[in-house]
């Protein structure tokens, strides 16, 4: 640890003013502000001040997404090993999927890290944390068989378009890592919908067993909702999906952390939920009775299985910056997300994954949302008097 | 007994160095000195020069755009010095307090109850004590010439290691009925009086209900601030002003009637991490700082001092001298020091509203802090926070973010009439982001009065 302060401290001048490195100090200070919480103190206002800073923030998010990312690694083995037919241990099947997994995330963070670097010193502005959870969260919601450089071209799409444009993080109004997969689905629709979600590499003397289908419960969904895995299947998250979003276990496990800690809204998980809830029971009620395999008919509780709408509810939605800031506008703007998930999936079947497009929709509205309720506050605050 | 106003929203700061219930004197220091700049906006006239022979209560300066608004020596002696500063601003008069017993200015001794509202305001006036009345809209010294909607005094404090105000009141209760009287005199008799969950025990409700109207209030910080005090009892709306008086000036006014001389010596708490054994001393306005200090800092790191709490006060030096409304000085150590992977470690020692450290575990131990930002500014991120420490119904981000735009129309809409900095307090010490708030809302303030 001292060791680590005399190298910083050696090499600091060269990136002070004046230095001869003075160029690249945005690229220095990250990575100094990373190894050492700086020893500037308070000068104006408050002489003490709370311990959580963004990098704490982003660091407990990526604590929550560990959860999803280790039951993604040993899904996709599992599903490997079974569209082969093969019956391999627990250990087997996660480091087939960590070899397969990895490179996705190191070029997810290279990639998306090097472009926030170079923005920042071309800008001369200081390197945000937010990358630090987007860059997790890109590879989460792909299929593993992606081409590694597609992931690059998300992660430089999601830094330019999604942040850097607006002018960094907390600028934004869409949630980048969202924004960098819609990218993905509408640019190389072949690549991530259709028969990608499992890796297929072949297998020395084993072929695919006759059984194996590559889609997905949303697939399946409509054309006929009974066909679907198992309720527990869902559950767990054994079933075919984007690497991070097939467990609802475990996003709740992360929906807990963030919750707990208080980084996560709670206000929005839990009206996501019931906003799904509330309009798959009422399309319910409305569906054709002459139909018994419409998708309509699918259980209320089945949507919160379904796909990526967990990983959605508890991280996407959740993003502070794209998302209502109001605490009256988080339950209408997880409402609306729930309620739009399930409209998505059950009238379109072109966009099986609705979860995606309904939070970005809403990121569109959260300001009008925002807008709505500060314009209420306002004519209560002017009642009172 | 009144049902208390629960306030729900707020956070005390559990930090180490409560001050123990005993109080010392502390002999006058060498040298005394008045400070204009503790007064935003008071352009000094100075009316001594060096060798001038004051008496307290004697008029040193006057503001120049209110010449009624007098500022007046806290000790008799000689002016030795007049520093000033850039622009020959006048930072300080130094004063050398005699010897002996002080010689004051005798004022007429009356019951405040038996004056007129006008004959009042000339006592207090020529006596140096208006200073003690505050305004709100703004925090700045009342206009004798406005008539307050009414007047407020929170008689409890919740900031971190506050002043226990029952304590010191129960010193000189009889002064500080009288100064109620006067006060009430002065607010047509609207006067509202807050306390936590109880009076002081030398207090009994009997002898404040025929003064003003008793508040209870019950919560966390900030339910002592007057602002949010205000807020629940008789917000503000455009246009309004209501004046407020902290406890120890209301004694202070108190005795100029019951003595008829203006007495500044007042109770102040030494407190925090830094002080080997925080307690009280009766010390004059204007004394240095180092007077109680000197031999009471405990080890040898950095500290920094603070004039007041330490979420509003101000940094200060031992050697300067104590400010007008100061009534604690806080001392904790100065955390300049680089912490390696400090974002990342379990941080069972760091304070945090958040659950994002393991302290959270232990919510009743207290903390030993110092100034350490822990992080670099950012933009605003999390959303919710501020919401969390704000009992007001104003959305806080908002109308920071309407002071930012210098939306004036907006500012008001929001509600930027009713707050202070000091309300705004807690919002910056949780802000994660590191955003200066208090900062923000002081230039609303001043925004709004040059617009509004």
């Amino acid at each position: 640890m001292k060791i680590a302060r005399q190298l910083v401290d050696s090499v600091k001048p060269h990136f002070e003013k004046g230095g001869k490195l003075e160029k690249f100090h945005p690229a220095f200070d990250a990575l100094e502000t990373f190894l050492f919480v700086p020893g500037s103190t308070t000068r104006h206002g408050v002489h003490i001040r709370d311990a959580m800073d963004m990098k704490r923030t982003m660091f407990t998010v990526i604590i929550a997404l560990i959860p999803t990312l280790l039951f993604g690694m040993w899904n996709v083995g599992y599903q490997h090993y079974r569209a082969y037919g093969m019956e391999m241990s627990l250990f087997d099947n996660f480091m087939f999927g960590f070899w397969k997994v990895l490179p996705i995330v190191i070029v997810s963070y290279a990639v998306g890290l090097g472009v926030e670097f170079l923005f920042a010193i071309v800008r001369n502005h200081q390197v945000s944390e937010g990358y630090l959870v987007t860059g997790l969260l890109i590879p989460l919601t792909l299929p593993v068989t992606i081409p590694l450089w597609m992931v690059a071209l998300a992660a430089v799409f999601c830094t330019l378009l999604g942040k850097e444009i607006f002018g960094g993080t907390g600028m934004n109004f869409m949630n980048p890592a969202l924004l960098a997969r819609a990218f993905l689905f509408f640019a190389f629709p072949a690549y991530m919908s259709g028969d990608v979600w499992t890796d297929l590499s072949p297998e020395p003397g084993h072929a695919i067993v006759d059984a194996y289908s590559g889609a997905t419960n949303l697939v399946a969904f409509d054309t006929n909702y009974r066909q679907m895995a198992s309720v527990p299947g869902m559950f767990w998250g054994i079933e075919q999906g984007s690497i991070g979003e097939t467990s609802v276990f475990a996003c709740l496990l992360g929906a807990f952390i963030l919750i707990i800690t208080g980084v996560g809204s709670w206000k929005i998980i839990a009206s996501c939920f019931a906003g799904a809830w509330v309009m798959g029971a009422f399309l319910n009620l409305v569906a054709p009775v002459e139909l018994i395999n419409n998708a309509m008919h699918t259980p209320a509780y089945y949507h919160w299985l379904l796909g990526g709408f967990a990983f959605g509810a508890v991280y996407m939605a959740t993003d502070p910056v794209s998302a209502a800031q109001t605490e009256r506008g988080k339950w209408v703007y997880g409402l609306l997300i729930g309620a739009f998930t399930v409209i998505l999936r059950v009238f379109n079947p072109a966009y099986p994954e609705g979860v995606m497009l309904s939070i970005l929709l809403m990121n569109v509205f959260a300001p009008l949302i925002d807008y709505v309720v500060v314009e209420q506050h306002i004519k209560n605050r002017v009642k009172r008097a | 007994m009144a049902k208390p106003i629960a306030i729900k929203k707020g956070f005390d700061i559990k930090l180490a160095g409560s001050p123990n219930k005993t109080l010392s004197d502390t002999p006058l220091s060498d040298v005394v000195a008045l400070r204009p700049p503790d007064f935003p906006e008071v352009i000094p006239k100075v009316l001594v020069e060096p060798g001038t022979d004051v008496l307290a209560g004697q008029a040193i300066y006057f503001d120049k755009n209110r010449p009624d608004l007098r500022f007046t020596s806290p000790v008799s002696g000689e002016v030795v010095e007049v520093v000033r500063g850039e622009k020959r601003r006048i930072l300080e008069i130094r004063i050398l307090p005699d010897k002996g017993d002080s010689r004051y200015v005798e004022f007429a001794r009356t019951n405040p109850a038996q004056l007129d509202r006008q004959e009042l305001i000339e006592q207090l006036s020529e006596s140096g004590c208006w200073a003690y009345i505050r305004q709100r809209p703004f925090s700045l010294i009342a206009d004798p010439l406005d008539t307050p909607k009414a007047i407020f005094v929170s008689c409890f404090d919740t900031a971190p290691l506050a002043p226990d105000l029952s304590y010191i009141i129960g010193f000189e209760k009889e002064n500080f009925l009288t100064g109620l009287a006067a006060l009430r005199q002065l607010a047509n008799g609207n006067l509202h009086l807050s306390f936590g969950r109880s009076l002081p025990e030398s207090l009994t409700e009997a002898e404040l209900e025929p003064l003003g109207r008793v508040h209870y209030f019950q919560g966390p910080h900030p339910a002592g601030n007057v602002g949010v005090q205000i807020h629940h009892i008789d917000p503000i709306q455009k246009g309004d002003i209501v004046w407020y008086v902290h406890p120890q000036d209301v004694i202070i006014i108190g005795r100029l009637f019951r003595e008829g001389r203006y007495r500044a010596d007042r109770i102040i708490a030494l407190t925090g991490s830094s002080v080997t054994a925080p307690q009280y001393f009766r010390m004059a306005t204007g004394q240095r700082i180092s007077s109680i200090t000197e031999g009471r800092v405990a080890g040898d790191a950095f500290v920094r001092y603070i004039q007041g709490n330490v979420l509003t006060g101000q940094t200060s030096a031992p050697t300067e001298f104590l400010s007008f409304y100061t009534n604690q000085l806080t001392l904790i150590p100065e955390g300049n020091e680089p912490e390696f992977l400090g974002w990342l470690l379990p941080g069972l020692g760091k304070l945090s509203l958040s659950r994002t450290f393991f302290s959270w575990l232990t919510p009743t131990r207290t903390y030993n802090l110092d100034t350490n930002l822990h992080g670099e500014e950012r933009a605003f991120v999390l959303t919710g926070q501020y919401d969390k420490v704000l009992p007001m119904n104003i959305y806080p981000v908002h109308l920071l973010k309407a002071i930012l735009a210098r939306d004036i129309e907006r500012m008001e809409q929001l509600g930027i009439y009713e707050v202070s900095e000091e309300d705004f307090a807690l919002c910056e010490f949780v802000c994660t982001s590191k955003i200066d708030v208090q900062r923000i809302i002081a230039e609303g303030l001043q925004y709004a009065r040059q617009e509004g």
